[in-house]
C-alpha cells in the first residue's frame, strides 16, 4: 500500500481484499497511516472490484438527512464513476480511517464536500494512470466517463474493473497533482436521485437499530428516576423476577448523576421486550429525591417574570444609546413579550441500542449521530479500551439532535455486561419523551423603534434564559451578534437567568429555532407598527447593515425570492393572511413566506409555503435538499403549532403522541423551494429550513386576524372570530 | 400459550402470553422486523399491518384476539400487485427521510388504495392520519399515494 500526503490527510491506495483496488483517505499522521496501511488496516472509502462493481463508504451516519446519498455522490462524480454501478456502505466507526463522523449541526457537506471530491479525483487519477501506462501513452490524454478510461486518439478504451488491479500497483498520485472536475463536467453532482436506502426502506428491511438481532439476545427496559438522576433507593425486584419471561433485574447504582452518563436506574431484563415492560408495573421503585431539584414550568414562568421586572444580570451587548433612541421624536416604539416553550426530539424510533459486552471487549449496533461518543462513554463508564469496542453505524430512524447522545449505548453495555449475554435496549416511547435532553425554554421581553422613515432605529432586548450554575445552559445562549445586532444603531441586549436541572440538548437547529421565532416576529411587529410593508422593512433593514459577518446581500435575496414567488401584496379572502421571515442559521440563509387561514374556531389551516434558500453554489442532491427543506419546514409548523413539554416537579409530564402531538398529514401545505446558488462554499441544509417557518406563521396569523401570537405553541382559542 | 398464525401466506406459530401484542410477536419470535415499534399505543401508525386485508395497529391487537385471520406485513409488499406499485411511487419519488415510519406508510397506503382506487386528498387524509412522520414527508406521502394510484400528482 501506498500513502500520499494531503496536508492532515493521507491518500492510501492499494489492492482491495477479493481483488481490484481500494482507495482510503487516513486522517492520522503519515507514520500511522504507513503503520495502518502496511498492516492492511485501514478502511477503504472506494472499493472498485474486478468486475466493475464500485463500493463507497458513506463515513457520516445517516439519521434521514441524506448523508450517506450525498457523501457517495460526490466521491462517485469525482471517480466519474458509472453510478447504477455504485453501492453504498455505511462506513463503521472508524476515527483514524474517517475522522469526524458525527452528524450534526449541518455540517456534512460543509466539511467533507472537498476531502470527499479528492478520494473520488484520486481514484480516478490512479485509473487513468493504470491505463495510460498500458497503453505507452500521456495521462493527460486520456478522458473517462462511467466507469471507462478512453484514449480517443488510438480509439482504446478499458473499463475500471479491469484496469483496477493494475491501478492497485500503482503508487497513490501526488496531493498535488489530484485536479478536481470543474463543476460543469459534474455529471451525479447536482442531479436529483433517491437516496440509495430507499428500497430496502420500502421493503422493510431491517436497516435499523431496534431491527439487530443477535443469538442469543435478550431484552431490556432501563427505568431511571423520573426526577432525572436520583438513586434508586429500592424496588420491588422479586416480584419483577417473578413475571414469567423475566430473566434478571437489578439496580444500578450509575456512574452519573448528570444526564449523559449512566444515570441510576433499575434494570429488568427478558426474553421479551414486552415482557419487560409489563413487569414495569410491579417495579414499585422508591427514589431519592433531592427537593432542589423539582423544577417546574411554572416556577421557570414566575422566576422569568421576576428577572424581567429588575435589572438584567448582565449586559451583553451596547451599541449607541437605545434608552435615548426609545424616546426620540416622532418614533412609534412597541415593547412585547415573547415566550418559548420546552420540546423533546420524539424521534420515531426511540432510542435504542443493542451491546454485545464479552470480556474486555464490546460490541455496539447503535442509532447514533456520533458513533465515536457512544465508544467513548462506554470505555469510560465499564472500564473497556476505546479500540475494543465496535461500533455498527445503524441507520437512524430520525434523531433531530438527539441521538448525539450516548445514553442508550451505556445502558445497554452496562445491562449486557451484568447478566453476560446481548442486550437490546429500547426506551420506550414515554421513557424517549421522559428522558430527553430538551430544547430549553427561554423569555425575552423587547423594545423598538421606528423612526418616520421607516428605519429600525433601536432595538433591545431583555432575554431570561436557563442557567445550570453560572454558566449559561447548553444551547440555551444567544450570540451578541445575533441579528439584528450589527443593523441597528441602538441596540442593548440584556440578560438574566434562571436556575433549572433539566437534561438540555441540541434539538435540530439549535438556538434558531428559538430565536428566529422571537426575533422575526418582533420585526413584524415593528414594520406594522411604523406603518411599513413587512417585506420592504425587512429589505431596508438588511440595508442597513453596520457590522459583523451576516451577509446581508445573501439574505436580501432570499427575502425578495421567497416574497417574489407567494405574489406577495396580493389581495386575499377574509382570515387568510401572508406572513415572511427569514432567519440565518447553521451557514444558510433562508426565507420563508406562509399563507394561512384561521378559520372561525380558531383553527390554523397552513395553505401554503415559498421558501427561498441560499447554501452555496452546489445542491448535490437536489432530490434530498428538497425533502430537507420540506420537512424542516412542517417541523417548524408542528413545533409552532402544537409540541410543548412541560416540567412538573422536576420531571417530564408529556409522555406519548396524544399530550405532545406532531403535525400530521390532514395538517401538511404544500412547499414551494428555490434555491438560490450564490457563488459560496455549499453547506449543509439539515436545519437552516426550520427556523423562519415558526416567525413566517405567527406572522401570517397576524396579517389574517390581527392577533399577535408572542407564546409558542400558538394558543388558539385566542384566535376564535 | 401456543398460537398458529398465517404471515403473508406462511402458517407460523408462537407460544407466547396471549396478552402479547401481534407487534412483538412478529418482531421477536417470528423475525417479522418490518412492522415497527413507535408508541404501543395505536397513535403513531408504524406498526401497521393488514389483517384480512384490513389495515390494523399491531401494537394494540393481542395475539390471541388474531385467530385464523391473515397477517400481511410489509415485507410482503414486493409480491403484491398494489404494494408493489405503491412501493414504487415512494423510491420514484423518493419519499423517505430517516424511513422509520414507511413500512407503515405503505401498508396504510396500499390498503386505501386497495380500497378506493383512486383516492381523494379527503380520502387520503382520512386514511393516513393514524401514520405519523417525525420527518414530515407528508407532502411526498400524499404525491407518491397519487402516483401509485395513477392520478395526477399535483
Ligand atoms: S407502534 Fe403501533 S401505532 Fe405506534
Ligand atoms: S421518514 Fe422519518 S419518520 Fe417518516
Amino acid at each position: 500500500m501506498k500513502v500520499q500526503a494531503s496536508r492532515r490527510q493521507f491518500l492510501i491506495s492499494g489492492a482491495a481484499a477479493g481483488g481490484g483496488l481500494m482507495i482510503g483517505l487516513s486522517m492520522t499522521t503519515r507514520g500511522s497511516a504507513q503503520t495502518a496501511a502496511a498492516a492492511g488496516k485501514v478502511n477503504a472509502y472506494v472499493t472498485i472490484a474486478p468486475d466493475g462493481a464500485v463500493t463507497i463508504m458513506a463515513k457520516n451516519p445517516d439519521m434521514g438527512q441524506g448523508i450517506k446519498t450525498s457523501l457517495v455522490m460526490i466521491i462517485a462524480d469525482e471517480l466519474d464513476a458509472d453510478w447504477s454501478r455504485v453501492k453504498a456502505v455505511q462506513a463503521p466507526s472508524d476515527p483514524a480511517t474517517f475522522g469526524r463522523q458525527s452528524s450534526g449541526g449541518s455540517r456534512s457537506i460543509a466539511t467533507e464536500w472537498m476531502p470527499m471530491r479528492q478520494v473520488g479525483a484520486a481514484g480516478r487519477a490512479l485509473l487513468i494512470a493504470a491505463a495510460a501506462k498500458d497503453w505507452g501513452v500521456q495521462p493527460a490524454e486520456c478522458t473517462t466517463s462511467k466507469s471507462v478510461v478512453y484514449h480517443r486518439a488510438s480509439n482504446r478504451s478499458a473499463t475500471y474493473g479491469a484496469l483496477a488491479a493494475k491501478a492497485a500497483a500503482l503508487p497513490a498520485p501526488a496531493a498535488g497533482s489530484i485536479r478536481l472536475k470543474e463543476p460543469k463536467d459534474f455529471t451525479i453532482i447536482g442531479k436529483p436521485v433517491a437516496q440509495l436506502d430507499a428500497p430496502a426502506i420500502g421493503r422493510g428491511e431491517p436497516i435499523f437499530s431496534i431491527d439487530t438481532q443477535v443469538p442469543g439476545m435478550l431484552y431490556a427496559h432501563y427505568v431511571k428516576s423520573p426526577v432525572w438522576g436520583s438513586k434508586c433507593l429500592s424496588a420491588d425486584l422479586a416480584a419483577v423476577k417473578a413475571v414469567k419471561g423475566v430473566k434478571d433485574a437489578f439496580i444500578v447504582e450509575g456512574k452519573s448523576t448528570q444526564m449523559g452518563g449512566l444515570l441510576p436506574g433499575v434494570a429488568i431484563v427478558a426474553d421479551s421486550w414486552w415482557t419487560a415492560q409489563q413487569a414495569r408495573a410491579k417495579l414499585n421503585a422508591k427514589w431519592d429525591i433531592d427537593p432542589a431539584r423539582l423544577n417546574s414550568t411554572a416556577a421557570f414562568k414566575a422566576q422569568a417574570s421576576q428577572c424581567q421586572a429588575s435589572a438584567p444580570l448582565r449586559t451583553e451587548r451596547k451599541d449607541g444609546d437605545t434608552a435615548a433612541a426609545l424616546k426620540q421624536a416622532g418614533v412609534k416604539t412597541v415593547s412585547a413579550s415573547y415566550a418559548y416553550p420546552w420540546l423533546a426530539h420524539a424521534s420515531l424510533e426511540p432510542q435504542t441500542c443493542t451491546a454485545n459486552v464479552t470480556g474486555a471487549k464490546a460490541e455496539l449496533w447503535v442509532s447514533t449521530q456520533n458513533p465515536d461518543a457512544a465508544r467513548q462513554l462506554v470505555a469510560r463508564t465499564l472500564g473497556l479500551k476505546g479500540q475494543d469496542i465496535t461500533v455498527h453505524v445503524m441507520r437512524a430512524g430520525g434523531a433531530f439532535g438527539r441521538k448525539g447522545q450516548a445514553d442508550p449505548a451505556v445502558e445497554a453495555a452496562w445491562i449486557s455486561q451484568k447478566v453476560g449475554a446481548p442486550v437490546k435496549l429500547i426506551a420506550s416511547r414515554e421513557d424517549d419523551m421522559k428522558f430527553d435532553f430538551y430544547r430549553p425554554a427561554g423569555f425575552h421581553t423587547l423594545k423598538g423603534a421606528v423612526d418616520a422613515q421607516g428605519n429600525l432605529t433601536a432595538w433591545e432586548d431583555h432575554f431570561v434564559t436557563m442557567a445550570e450554575g453560572t454558566a449559561i445552559a447548553n444551547q440555551a445562549s444567544m450570540s451578541p451578534a445575533e441579528f439584528p445586532a450589527g443593523f441597528v444603531p441602538n441596540f442593548r441586549y440584556d440578560l438574566s437567568t434562571v436556575q433549572s436541572v433539566v437534561p438540555i440538548g441540541s434539538l435540530r437547529a439549535p438556538r434558531a429555532n428559538a430565536l428566529g421565532f422571537v426575533i422575526q416576529s418582533f420585526i413584524d411587529e415593528l414594520a406594522h407598527a411604523g406603518g411599513q410593508d413587512p417585506v420592504a422593512f425587512r429589505l431596508k433593514l438588511l440595508a442597513a447593515k453596520k457590522d459583523g459577518d451576516y451577509d446581508a446581500v445573501r439574505m436580501a435575496a432570499c427575502v425578495r425570492k421567497a416574497a417574489e414567488m407567494s405574489g406577495w401584496g396580493r389581495k386575499l379572502p377574509a382570515r387568510h393572511g401572508l406572513g415572511t421571515a427569514f432567519h440565518y442559521s447553521h451557514a444558510g440563509y433562508v426565507s420563508e413566506v406562509i399563507e394561512v387561514e384561521v378559520e372561525t374556531d380558531g383553527t390554523v389551516a397552513v395553505k401554503k409555503v415559498w421558501a427561498a434558500v441560499d447554501v452555496g453554489r452546489q445542491i448535490v442532491n437536489p432530490s434530498g435538499a428538497i425533502n430537507q427543506v420540506e420537512g424542516s419546514i412542517l417541523d417548524g409548523i408542528s413545533c409552532a403549532l402544537h409540541q410543548r413539554i412541560t416540567i412538573d416537579k422536576g420531571a417530564c409530564v408529556q409522555g406519548h403522541f396524544g399530550d405532545n402531538p406532531l403535525m400530521r398529514i390532514s395538517e401538511a401545505p404544500e412547499v414551494e423551494v428555490a434555491f438560490i446558488l450564490s457563488d459560496n462554499p455549499p453547506t449543509g441544509l439539515g436545519e437552516p429550513g426550520l427556523p423562519p417557518a415558526l416567525p413566517a406563521l405567527s406572522n401570517a396569523i397576524f396579517a389574517a386576524t390581527g392577533k399577535r401570537l408572542r407564546e409558542l405553541p400558538i394558543d388558539k382559542a385566542q384566535l376564535r372570530a | 400459550m401456543a398460537f398458529s398464525l398465517s404471515v403473508n401466506g406462511k402458517s407460523m406459530t408462537a407460544d407466547v402470553d396471549p396478552a402479547k401484542p401481534l407487534l412483538w410477536v412478529l418482531r421477536e419470535d417470528l423475525g417479522v422486523l418490518g412492522p415497527k415499534y413507535g408508541c404501543g399505543m395505536a397513535q403513531c401508525g408504524a406498526c401497521t399491518v393488514h389483517i384480512d386485508g384490513r389495515p390494523a395497529r399491531s401494537c394494540i391487537t393481542p395475539v390471541s384476539s388474531v385467530g385464523n385471520a391473515k397477517v400481511v406485513t410489509i415485507e410482503a409488499m414486493s409480491a403484491d400487485p398494489v404494494g408493489q406499485k405503491v412501493q414504487a411511487a415512494w423510491t420514484d419519488l423518493d419519499v423517505a427521510q430517516c424511513g422509520y415510519c414507511q413500512p407503515g406508510q405503505i401498508m396504510s397506503a396500499t390498503a386505501l388504495i386497495k380500497s378506493k382506487p383512486q383516492p381523494t386528498d379527503a380520502d387520503i387524509d382520512q386514511a393516513m392520519n393514524g401514520n405519523l412522520c417525525r420527518c414530515a414527508t407528508y407532502i411526498r406521502i400524499r404525491k407518491a399515494i397519487k402516483r401509485a394510484s395513477g392520478q395526477k400528482e399535483v
